[in-house]
């Protein structure tokens, strides 16, 4: 009598928990523990009062947050603009919004926010409003508002045929149509993956470190990048360790949220 | 003489090479309830449809109140918002509550006040027997109550004419009833309305005429018990064989 199926299977996953613990056995035996922690986590850097808490948090975090935010509030109100373009009945305003949304999407961020902070100075004489930071934020804006506009388009589209009917049925304009029974359903339906996006451009905003800021105009990435070569915990990575925590300590809640949205909406079209 | 309610003259729609109408011409008079009758496809949704310019007819005249729907100089919302319509698949706005489903064309079209249109909204809910339900939301109503509130949402503007396309094909069958006697009281109360329905006892009943339409063209018309005891063509009575 041979082995049964079962029994297979279950002496492959012992097996691969035997090789998984040896690993792990083996590494915390090799590696020199008093290093890794000096070198990331540094007892300079992660006091609280003396610590790079308070920069990371007070100018980096706060600073992060406060670009997220008006990065996607400008997406989303371009975003907004371009996807009833798109959808508009008059042809030209499809193409300049599919042209735009192309073009857009088909670029590296970082290309759009030196062009708008360095390029557009050299070009034109011409500086957009904020300095480095205003004019990386116009170009985050303006990619941002790409990836939106096509979110949106999408939202509008699945909302029922029938509701635009009945509006116009009662003799609603198509404007009121639009903002009133279209929008806020189309809204309700694009809430996930505009959070999702939302969590992209918190990431993004690390771009902005590329282009330099002045000292409490820095965002997370840049307060991080500094504590490098400075502040107490200087010749080590313990800074970027902080930077990635507080990242995660934004990016993690949001990330379970669209998760849990997903599957409400799910179970309510069921 | 004064005009129909509605008057639809040499009406033809096709989609690209598809002929769905192909030449109707009907009329509904003021305060009639005139039932349309026929087989899947052949175009009854498509004609009420025409009615209020859902659909752009391909060609003929459609005349409401003697006003042609499809001249560029008539405003089109402010037909629109005289006749009443109300689908087959309800079409409630799922994200408002049902006070503010009766509430909002009124306030956006009607430029009503917003105590006027509560007033409204409360009296037609109270005419199709849900003034308790006015705080609910329409997923959590059953179909029945849905389609009574779809008629009381299209009744709060004040139409002129009721156009219904299959009100209670989407409903289970208990629920079919609620439906149908909102819809009789309504022609009791003289309303001009326009169905298309299977619901021939309705037709019997409430029906001042019954139009039995079949590939795009109306087949033969008249008075529903006529035309349901007494069929003129074949296909007309190859219809009501397999319905009643
Ligand atoms: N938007 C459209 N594009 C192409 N064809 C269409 C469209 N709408 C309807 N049709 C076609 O027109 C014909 C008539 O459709 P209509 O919905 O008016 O029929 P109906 O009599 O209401 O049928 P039912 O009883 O199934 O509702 C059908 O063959 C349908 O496929
Ligand atoms: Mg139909």
């Amino acid at each position: 009598m041979g082995v049964t199926r079962r029994q297979r299977a279950l002496l492959v996953q012992t097996t691969l928990y035997v090789v998984l613990a040896a690993a792990v056995v083996a590494l915390a035996l090799v590696a020199d523990w008093p290093v890794i922690r000096e070198n990331f986590w540094n007892s300079g850097g992660i006091g609280w009062a003396d610590g790079n808490w308070g920069d990371l948090i007070t100018i980096g975090m706060v600073n992060t947050v406060k670009y997220t935010a008006i990065a996607f509030a400008g997406g989303l109100a371009l975003g907004l603009v371009l996807a009833l373009m798109r959808l508009s009945p008059v042809a030209p305003y499809r193409w300049l919004a599919t042209a735009y949304v192309e073009f857009f999407r088909g670029l590296p961020a970082l290309v759009v926010m030196i062009f708008m902070s360095t390029g557009l100075p050299i070009a034109f004489g011409w500086t957009p409003p904020g300095g480095t930071v205003g004019a990386g934020l116009i170009g985050l804006i303006m990619v941002a508002g790409a990836y939106m506009a096509e979110t949106l388009r999408a939202g509008i589209q699945a909302v029922p045929k029938g509701q635009t009917e009945a509006a116009r049925s009662l003799g609603m304009r198509p404007g009121a149509t639009t903002v009133k029974v279209v929008l806020p359903q189309a809204f309700r339906i694009v809430i996930p993956p505009l959070t999702n996006e939302f969590v992209l451009l918190i990431k993004d905003t690390a771009l902005l470190f590329l282009l330099g800021a002045a000292a409490n105009e820095r965002e997370l990435t840049s307060v991080a990048k500094d504590f490098l070569t400075s502040g107490p915990s200087a010749g080590t990575a313990t800074s970027l360790i902080q930077a990635a925590l507080l990242y995660l300590a934004i990016t993690l809640p949001l990330t379970q949220l669209v998760a849990w949205l997903e599957r409400r909406q799910r179970k309510a079209v069921r | 003489m004064t005009a129909s309610a509605i008057e639809v003259r040499g009406l033809h729609k096709h989609y690209g090479q598809h002929e769905v109408l192909k030449g109707i011409d009907f009329h509904v008079d003021a305060g009639q309830v005139v039932c349309v009758i026929g087989p899947s496809g052949s175009g009854k949704s498509t004609l009420l449809r025409c009615v209020n310019r859902l659909e752009e007819p391909s060609a003929g005249e459609i005349l409401i109140e003697g006003v042609d729907i499809c001249d560029r100089r008539t405003d089109l919302d402010e037909m629109r918002s005289r006749i009443g319509m109300v689908f087959q698949q309800f079409n409630l706005f799922p994200h408002l509550s049902v006070l503010k489903n009766l509430t909002l064309a009124q306030r956006s079209v009607r430029g009503r006040a917003k105590e006027e249109a509560v007033e409204v909204a409360r009296q037609n809910l109270a005419k199709v027997g849900l003034s308790e339900k006015e705080s609910a939301y329409p997923a959590h109503l059953s179909g029945g109550q849905q389609q009574r509130v779809a008629i009381a949402r299209a009744l709060s503007m004040n139409p002129d004419m009721m156009l219904f396309d299959e009100p209670t094909s989407a409903l289970d069958p208990e629920l079919v009833g609620d439906v149908l006697a909102v819809m009789k009281e309504l022609a009791r109360e003289g309303m001009t309305m326009m169905v298309v329905t299977h619901e021939m006892g309705f037709a019997r009943e409430v029906g001042d005429k019954l139009v039995f339409m079949d590939d795009g063209i109306v087949v033969e018309e008249g008075r529903p018990a006529e035309v349901l005891s007494h069929p003129q063509h074949e296909r007309t009575r190859s219809f009501l064989s397999k319905v009643l």
